[in-house]
């Protein structure tokens, strides 16, 4: 591993978060533009993080010092599982430090945090939250591992890279496990990212919600990091996404400064228009019963598993 | 040299033990178990050098004792020195928490004698080189443990746990006893040499389901569980962690011992009982842990949980050893130790703050605590640790340990039976299934009793605990996440432990760049639990960091927003049955039948609403109620023979005595 590459390392790192807010900036456009609304500019989010920011944090007054650090780590963790992602280049050093497995654990340390925050004032909002997502989670989290099975097992790996790679070569083609992974890894993203028809990011005080249940008690610069943890996950799922069954114009470790611009052009346009299809597909349904989405999850599972299993007993390993 | 070491560490347990029943006083009990700590450690230590050592150096020792005309063979080889090393480190640390959890001990009489002899007795087991001294061992492990889970004896749920367990432990030895009855032959060679040279053959199926019947009712593998949820909790907080987190390791040493080392090659099919009970049991223990309601039984359950992990490594260990494939089982294996190793550090961190909260505030109920995190600092500090890496988070040690199970499902492909590769992608979905749960059993756990307000007068008086007890649990708690940085030297130091079980080692770890894990190869997969942590360290650093640059940072406390209704009532948060109520509508109709009746008065009337929640345990419903059942009508039937006359029992005794000789003549 050169200096360079982990130069492009740091990059990327730098790259998901600071360009997080500017993501749900656009899906909040373009959902806006689908229902004839003007809609806000794409900047907003970051000026949004920049008023809460700067405000007073309000906090509850039995609140413990896990509340106060909870943000923080939570923010880390996803940041890390989010730098882990190939985005505009793969084969970069991290990668060969952690797969894909670590990155779907490393979303539920932040899970895991999350709820116990919620947990932590004692009121009954927060607590309704935390059992909530950890409900949706214990079929998410399955359903997640059950498609980066089938990729793994089609790939011969779990590093993101290796399996990018193989999706390029000429071993991959249409395949029956991977559409079903592909439509598991979309549903547990709609689920993770708490859209619509799990949960909807718009609302807030009502009782179908989740996400915003658990964080109803912060307030200032803990709710701002929280927001950009948010927005970091977002867009981790659609890059993992773009990076496994799109993998078309990123670029490899130590190629030229060419090869990079255009590896962000092509992440940019991916991005772009995953979170086109994710806000069509939002806009065309409705919210669902909470009691409906363990079964909306297990579909995922189901399918995940469906993907495994013809994958073990159609093809001998590598 | 080694051998000699552990063994007089064994007879040193059991002077203590003699010590135990006169030891008085506070003082008497403090020095008691810091003599356990010392000769633990010791113990932990000696293993731990005869497992690094170059060339495994095994000596046998034969002592002149036991069975008349044999010999007791003791001695470690690499497979017992790892149990060894997990079993002592444990117990030395959970001595060392009970120098000072002793003080709190209202009978210390019940438990000072038992205390030593149960940990000697997890030794002997672990020694042994011959049959008669292994079951000495594990029966001498079962009634000392008994006696401990009796030494709270006025409570009746503790006595009928007592029952249950001693019950469960006898059918469990008797298992075992046939399973090296078989495995010695006619010609009767106890000792495991002669055993591996002279292998019966044929026995290896039955030998297999007598282990996983004995060692597995011990371990806690569905069906044969019930008793150490009722077993473990019933028990002083200090032998808790040691049944939960160290017997159940001794269970599947003996499971381990049988199988893989004695009963001879594996065929495949084996693998397919191991892996369907354990997947399973992984998927029922946590279903059942997310249940409950008592935090010591939560805990309890939650043992089964990773019994069903360890053993899904085992199964795998033993389809791909079966099938020749020595570097996949070496890896299912490793991963199963692995495992067992980390069980042993969180499920005892565990109970010792369970037993913590449970001196700070009497209350073994979550419905009853709350806001613990405030009164308890450093016992929520370390139990959080514990409640992190049991659910399998990173860079915490539960997460190496499934994510090489993973790996190793992974390789699964390679099996060449059909019934195999169908079966093993089963298992890895409920084991994702399962660490799933765990993860929201555990922010029940910890969210119910360390967060939120108190639920109770106790809960709000509760005081941090003593010295001792934090330093154990801290110590625990720094271990797991060493553990989960540093996985490459316990891998390495699992080289033996796995060409002994499976005949094939992994590749070196430790030495790689990043310290990181790869257990096949790097192209297909690496860990490295240092890169991770130090990643997150600096992510959460710059951000705290940054946001101390530009951020206001004024900070006020006013009372909780929850949208503008605040309740000032403690009860009108979630409680444990709330949180788990919506995984209980998702999972339990079907597992536990689960009935919900909710009686709502009319719009007016003032009469209390109520919810009623059944639950029922369906193993213990068809399991157990019809074994009991006939034993209670047999017992109801021969009961009568108690009261003859003395005419009808001679009549009885010429009767038997005939019918003897008919038998005996016909035999012959």
């Amino acid at each position: 591993m050169s200096y360079s590459d982990w130069l492009i390392q740091l990059a990327q790192t730098a790259l998901v978060l600071g360009t997080a807010p500017l993501l749900s900036g656009v899906t909040r456009k373009i959902r806006a533009r689908l229902l004839r609304r003007q809609g806000a500019s794409v900047l907003q989010p970051y000026l949004d993080l920049l008023k809460l920011i700067r405000k007073e944090a309000v906090i509850a007054e039995n609140a413990s010092w896990l509340f106060r650090a909870a943000p923080y780590l939570i923010l880390a963790t996803t940041w890390v599982a989010a730098a882990l992602v190939p985005t505009f280049a793969s084969g970069l050093p991290a990668g060969a430090a952690a797969d894909i497995i670590v990155i779907v654990a490393l979303l539920g340390t932040a899970r895991f945090l999350l709820a116990l925050a919620g947990l932590d004032v004692g009121t009954s909002f927060g607590g309704l939250g935390s059992s909530r997502e950890m409900l949706f989670a214990s079929l998410a989290e399955p359903a997640m591992l059950m498609a980066v099975f089938t990729l793994s097992l089609f790939a011969g790996s779990t590093q993101l890279s290796s399996i990018s790679a193989y999706m390029l070569g000429p071993g991959a083609g249409v395949n029956i496990s991977l559409a079903l992974a592909l439509v598991a890894l979309i549903i547990v993203s709609i689920a993770e990212n708490a859209r619509i028809p799990v949960d909807n990011p718009a609302t807030h005080l009502e009782l179908t919600m989740v996400h915003e249940a658990m964080i109803l008690e912060y307030s200032g610069r803990h709710l701002a990091v929280i927001e950009a943890a948010a927005a970091a996950k977002l867009l981790l799922y659609l890059s993992l996404i773009a990076c496994v069954f799109t993998p078309w114009g990123t670029a490899v470790a130590g190629s030229g400064a060419l090869a990079y611009a255009i590896g962000l052009l092509a992440w940019a346009v991916k991005l772009a228009a995953l979170a086109f299809f994710l806000v069509l597909f939002e806009t065309a349904i409705a919210k669902m019963r909470v009691f409906r989405v363990p079964e909306f999850l297990g579909i995922a599972l189901m399918l995940g598993l469906l993907g495994t299993i013809l994958l073990f007993v159609s093809r001998v390993s590598r | 040299m080694m051998s000699q070491l552990a063994a007089s560490g064994v007879g040193l347990l059991l002077a203590l033990s003699v010590l135990g029943i006169v030891a008085r006083r506070a003082l008497g009990s403090r020095l008691l178990y810091a003599a356990c700590f010392a000769v633990c450690a010791g113990l932990a230590g000696v293993a731990l050098l005869t497992l690094l050592a170059p060339g495994g150096g095994f000596e046998m020792l034969a002592i002149p004792l036991g069975l008349p005309l044999r010999r007791t063979f003791l001695g470690l080889d690499p497979l017992s020195a790892a149990f060894a090393v997990i079993v002592n480190l444990a117990a030395a640390i959970v001595s060392g928490y009970a120098i000072g959890y002793a003080a709190h001990a209202r009978e210390p009489q019940r438990v000072l004698p038992f205390y030593p002899a149960f940990i000697a007795g997890m030794n002997l087991v672990l020694l042994a080189q011959d049959a008669f001294s292994f079951l000495v061992g594990w029966e001498l492990m079962s009634l000392a443990s008994w006696a401990l889970v009796l030494s709270e004896h006025r409570s009746a749920e503790n006595r009928r746990a007592a029952l249950v367990y001693i019950v469960m432990a006898s059918g469990g030895a008797l298992t075992l006893l046939l399973a090296f009855g078989l495995l010695a032959g006619p010609q009767g060679g106890y000792s495991f040499e002669e055993i591996r040279r002279v292998s019966a053959p044929g026995v290896g199926p039955i030998v297999l389901l007598l282990a996983l019947l004995g060692a597995g009712s011990k371990a806690g593998l569905v069906p044969l569980h019930a008793w150490l949820p009722l077993a473990h909790p019933a028990a002083p907080s200090h032998v808790s962690a040691l049944m939960s987190g160290v017997m159940t390791k001794v269970a599947v040493y003996g499971f381990v011992r049988l199988v893989f080392d004695l009963a001879g090659p594996p065929a495949w099919w084996w693998s397919v009982p191991v892996l369907v009970i354990a997947g399973v049991t992984a998927l029922m223990g946590v279903l059942y842990a997310l249940m409950e309601h008592d935090l010591k039984r939560l805990l309890a359950y939650h043992t089964v949980e990773n019994i069903g992990i360890i053993f899904i490594g085992l199964g795998l260990a033993l389809a791909f050893e079966a099938n020749g494939l020595g570097a996949a089982a070496a890896l299912a294996f490793a991963a199963a130790i692995f495992h067992v190793f980390n069980h042993s550090l969180f499920k005892s961190l565990l109970f010792m703050g369970s037993g913590a909260v449970l001196n700070a505030s009497g209350e073994r109920d979550m419905e009853h605590l709350g806001g613990l995190i405030h009164r308890m600092p450093v016992t929520a500090v370390a139990f959080l640790a514990g409640c992190i890496a049991i659910s399998a988070l990173p860079p915490f040690n539960g997460f190496v340990s499934e994510w090489l199970t993973f790996q190793a499902i992974l390789l699964s492909p390679q099996l060449p039976q059909w019934v195999a590769r169908l079966l093993v992608p089963a298992v890895g979905a409920t084991l994702a299934c399962s660490a799933a749960l765990a993860a929201a059993c555990f922010v029940k756990a910890f969210g119910m009793t360390f967060l939120g307000r108190p639920r109770s007068m106790p809960a709000a008086a509760a005081a941090e605990t003593d010295r001792f007890s934090q330093i154990a649990m801290l110590l625990l708690a720094l271990l797991c996440l060493l553990t989960g940085i540093l996985p490459g030297f316990v891998l390495d130091s699992l080289g033996a432990v796995t060409q002994l079980a499976v005949g094939a080692r992994l590749a070196p770890q430790s030495g790689a760049a990043w310290l990181r894990i790869v257990p096949i190869d790097i192209g297909r997969s690496a860990y490295s639990g240092l890169f991770v942590f130090v990643m997150i360290v600096l992510a959460a650093a710059t951000t705290a960091f940054a946001v101390r640059r530009v951020a206001s940072h004024a900070l006020r406390r006013s009372p909780a927003w929850d949208c503008g209704f605040p309740d000032t009532s403690p009860a009108t948060q979630y409680t444990a049955a709330s949180f788990a109520q919506p995984i209980r509508r998702v999972f339990g109709s079907v597992v536990f039948r689960a009935r919900e009746q909710v009686t709502m008065p009319k719009p007016g009337d003032t009469a209390v609403a109520r919810l009623q929640v059944q639950l029922r345990d369906t193993v213990w419903d068809a399991l157990y109620v019809p074994v009991i059942r006939l034993i209670e009508a047999t017992a109801e039937r021969l009961n009568r023979m108690q009261f003859l006359t003395i005419r009808n029992y001679l009549t009885l005794v010429f009767v038997a005595l005939v019918a003897l000789l008919i038998i005996v003549g016909t035999w012959r």
